[in-house]
């Protein structure tokens, strides 16, 4: 231990002091960063703290894959019982817009990632906020493209409830398929502007010039949740989308 | 003038309320933990009142219904899941590991506040009328059949999993992160491991209730048909969603309770514990197999005999961890210098009654005896064994153990085993003859039964009432040892333990100076190589 603690008690008896500390890395750090105005008073030094915090956020996507797998089973579940169904149901939504929302989120993930760079390479502010809207502009644009889909949906009376309607041959399944298709994609949006608002303090923050190389573990961890969101999308495009390719579909 | 520590430094109600430490966060836990632990308790009173006698004389059928759902939704959500981890858990785990706090002391006190706005939906839910679904909320009792506040409770159970998911988060990387120089995960207290896999289990299976509760929220509102047979739904596989969080949500209740038991259990028998790393795997173990169990919820409701089969094997298997901690704490306490203080006692209370209720719970995951007392009062009393003579009785040790470090003072010792005498009796009179009058057939969630069963049913209400007078008891010698009990010194039972190095209570900043641990942090027995593996 360096000089990070010099008086420390030893809690244990005498000759055998062996100190190992795995899993504490920061320690041979902690004269570098002494008192960096963002360290928290409960952290021994920034490496610590970040370390800390981007294993939060890793536990806390974690908790969000089980959030999102209740809906994925039970989609696993309708579908075995409702194949042709879900189908015929699935052939009713435009794969053009979806594959369209794909690129975006995809782009957007590059963009965002592009923003955690600029902020641990301490570029500009002008950089930094550059890449944290354009990713806020393309999340945008999805959102955009989803709020065109919902209100096609409404409009044909394809909302699951006492009025639905539905032309087709397996309306119960397609029902079924419908209520699947607002739940898990109405969840995902909300996870998108939830990611959108995050982004707005992320960027007032880059103005401030708050991010540099020895400090942007915010924009890391909103960098890992955007990434997040564009994975389940990645996984609900072919399940909701594509499924009823060859069922005859538009 | 005391020397200031984390009580006095500080006044008024916003120093409380607004607070970032974690041992005062633990005693706004606490608090409101206690008040839902009296108002689940007041619900039980009720029930216990209704079946003393075979005429249902007392309560409504629907209002029983009623009172047993929300004693169920209030013990499990309210009390169960978050007494240890939130209380003791909070409060210790950063003094166990030389840290300052815990990882995210904010979202430490945001938890607390989701946990009390989750229990305001619940009280709202019970006191316009109530639920009466029963606390599993199945479908289509909770979708479509049933009139009462389904939504409003729901919702509060859907809150309040997310301060548990906040809190196993918050454990994790606080037990990753935050630990001293040269304390070893297997220099770790076993406290801490049991907590590491309760967080394991929290951050798992609760998002699954909430998305689960979320979907029974959107079916009722929106009339989708996700559960609702009539609309193409299949409520079984609500059973598959609610099992898969809880059953392990009983593992979130007994696995702390298991890591006090450990620490207890080494304190008052002067000993090591006999194979730590033994202990400490299985409380991993258990967090694992406990997710591949849920099954033997549903034997009855229609799943294929095949995978019975496969959930009654590993229903078998979870037990084996639980063994071996139980045949590992006896171990401990064999030759050991004993002295029978008030957590002791309760230690043994535990491992008594936990051993019951686990060996029932291996009848009833044999497939062929649970059909016989499947939904009877066995069940009841497996559950009631595991959870109360189990999770509370660890609980109630690990107050009585800890308190003398989160007040600083010291309690009746003679009124503490009073209270540890009359729990023990009164649970065992209360649920010892659930076991018996379910096996004759007496089914569950019934206000009315045949008059021959009335003599067991008498027995249970005798012993909840001296239950009651168990539990109430350690309220007033503890609030009194805050006004008139003698100060405690940093070590008053001469454990061992870094909790046990800090002053009683302990200071803002747990230690002046970080500790570097140099062996295991439990030295009972120094001319031996414990603790460390």
């Amino acid at each position: 231990m360096s000089d990070g603690y010099p008086q420390a008690p030893s809690v244990g008896l005498p000759g055998r002091v062996s100190i190992q500390a795995p899993g504490n890395p920061h320690d041979e750090q902690s004269s570098a960063h002494p008192h960096h105005p963002k360290l928290q008073h409960h952290f021994d030094d920034m490496g610590q703290q970040a370390e800390a915090s981007t294993l939060g956020m890793w536990v806390f996507l974690v908790t969000e894959i089980m959030f999102f797998g209740g809906l994925f089973l039970a989609y696993l579940v309708y579908r075995t019982q409702n194949p042709m169904a879900f189908q015929e149901a699935s052939a009713h939504l435009s794969w053009k817009l979806g594959a369209f929302n794909t690129a975006v989120l995809i782009f957007s993930s590059l963009t965002m990632a592009l923003a955690v760079r600029s902020a641990q390479t301490s570029e500009s502010r002008g950089t930094q906020v550059f890449w944290l809207v354009t990713t806020m502009i393309l999340g945008a644009t999805f959102l955009g493209v989803k709020v065109i889909e919902y209100s096609e949906k409404f409009a044909h009376n394809n909302v699951p409830g006492p009025n639905f309607v539905w032309d087709g041959q397996y309306p119960a399944g397609a029902e079924i398929f419908y209520s699947l298709y607002f739940c898990m994609t109405g969840l995902h949006a909300l996870h998108m502007v939830i990611g959108l608002g995050i982004m707005t303090v992320i960027a007032i923050m880059a103005w401030r010039r708050q991010f540099n190389t020895e400090y942007f573990t915010p924009v890391e961890i909103t960098g890992l949740y955007w990434h997040f969101v564009d994975i389940v999308w990645i996984f609900l495009f072919p399940l909701l989308y594509l499924i009823g390719r060859h069922y005859g579909g538009h | 003038m005391d020397t200031l520590n984390y009580i006095n430094n500080g006044h008024g109600l916003a120093s409380w309320l607004l607070t970032k430490d974690h041992k005062r966060i633990a005693l706004l836990y606490l608090v409101s933990i206690t008040f839902f632990f009296f108002l689940g308790g007041l619900f039980a009173f009720m029930i216990r009142l209704e079946l003393l006698t075979p005429a249902g004389d007392v309560l409504t059928a629907e209002n029983y219904n009623k009172m047993f759902t929300m004693h169920g939704v209030v013990m499990v959500f309210f009390f169960l899941i978050p007494s240890i981890p939130a209380v003791l858990g909070n409060f210790l785990i950063p003094i166990m590991i030389g840290a300052k706090d815990l990882a995210f002391p904010r979202i430490n006190l945001i938890s607390w506040y989701i946990y009390v706005l989750g229990g305001i939906f619940t009280l709202v839910a019970a006191l316009s009328g109530g639920v009466d679904t029963g606390w599993t909320f199945y479908t289509p009792y909770s979708t479509a059949a049933a009139n009462s506040h389904v939504i409003t409770a729901a919702l509060g159970v859907f809150i309040t999993g997310f301060s548990s998911i906040l809190t196993g988060l918050n454990f994790i990387v606080t037990i990753h992160r935050m630990r001293a120089p040269g304390l070893t995960w297997f220099r770790l207290p076993l406290f801490v491991w049991a907590h590491y896999a309760t967080s394991l289990v929290m951050i798992l299976g609760t998002p699954v209730i909430a998305i689960t509760v979320l979907l029974v929220a959107a079916e009722r509102v929106l009339h989708m048909g996700i559960f609702d047979p009539a609309l193409g739904g299949d409520p079984v596989l609500f059973q598959h969603l609610f099992w898969f969080y809880s059953h392990p949500a009983v593992y979130i209740m007994i696995l702390p309770a298991m890591g006090v038991i450990s620490e207890i259990v080494q304190a008052f028998a002067r000993k090591n514990v006999f194979g730590y790393s033994f202990i400490a795997f299985s409380s991993l173990a258990i967090a694992i197999i406990g997710f591949l169990v849920w099954g033997h919820h549903i034997f009855v409701a229609g799943q294929s005999v095949y995978a019975g089969m496969l959930f009654s094997i590993i229903s078998y298997i979870v037990a084996v961890p639980s063994a071996i901690k139980v045949f590992n704490w006896t171990a401990t306490i064999y030759r050991g210098s004993i002295s029978l203080d008030s957590p002791m006692l309760y230690a043994f209370g535990f491992i008594g009654l936990f051993t019951i209720g686990g060996l029932t719970g291996l009848f009833l995951a044999a497939m062929g005896l649970d059909i016989h007392v499947h939904d009877t009062y066995f069940v009841v009393a497996h559950f009631h064994y595991i959870m109360v003579g189990g999770a509370i009785m660890g609980y109630l040790g690990g107050l009585h153990y800890w308190w003398p470090k989160i007040s600083g003072k010291l309690y009746s010792e003679p009124a503490a085993k009073l209270a540890a005498g009359l729990v023990f009796i009164g649970f065992n009179l209360t649920f010892f003859p659930q076991f018996l009058v379910g096996y004759l057939g007496m089914p569950r969630r019934y206000h009315m039964y045949p008059p021959e069963f009335q003599v067991f049913n008498v027995m249970s209400t005798l012993g909840a009432t001296i239950l009651s007078v168990g539990y109430l008891l350690p309220m007033f010698y503890f609030v009194h040892s805050i006004f008139r009990g003698k100060p405690s010194p940093a070590d008053p039972w001469g454990a061992k333990g870094l909790e046990w190095e800090v002053p009683s209570p302990p200071p803002t900043e747990n230690f002046a100076v970080t500790p570097i641990v140099t062996h295991g942090t439990h030295q009972y027995a120094p001319s031996k190589e414990v603790g460390v593996v």
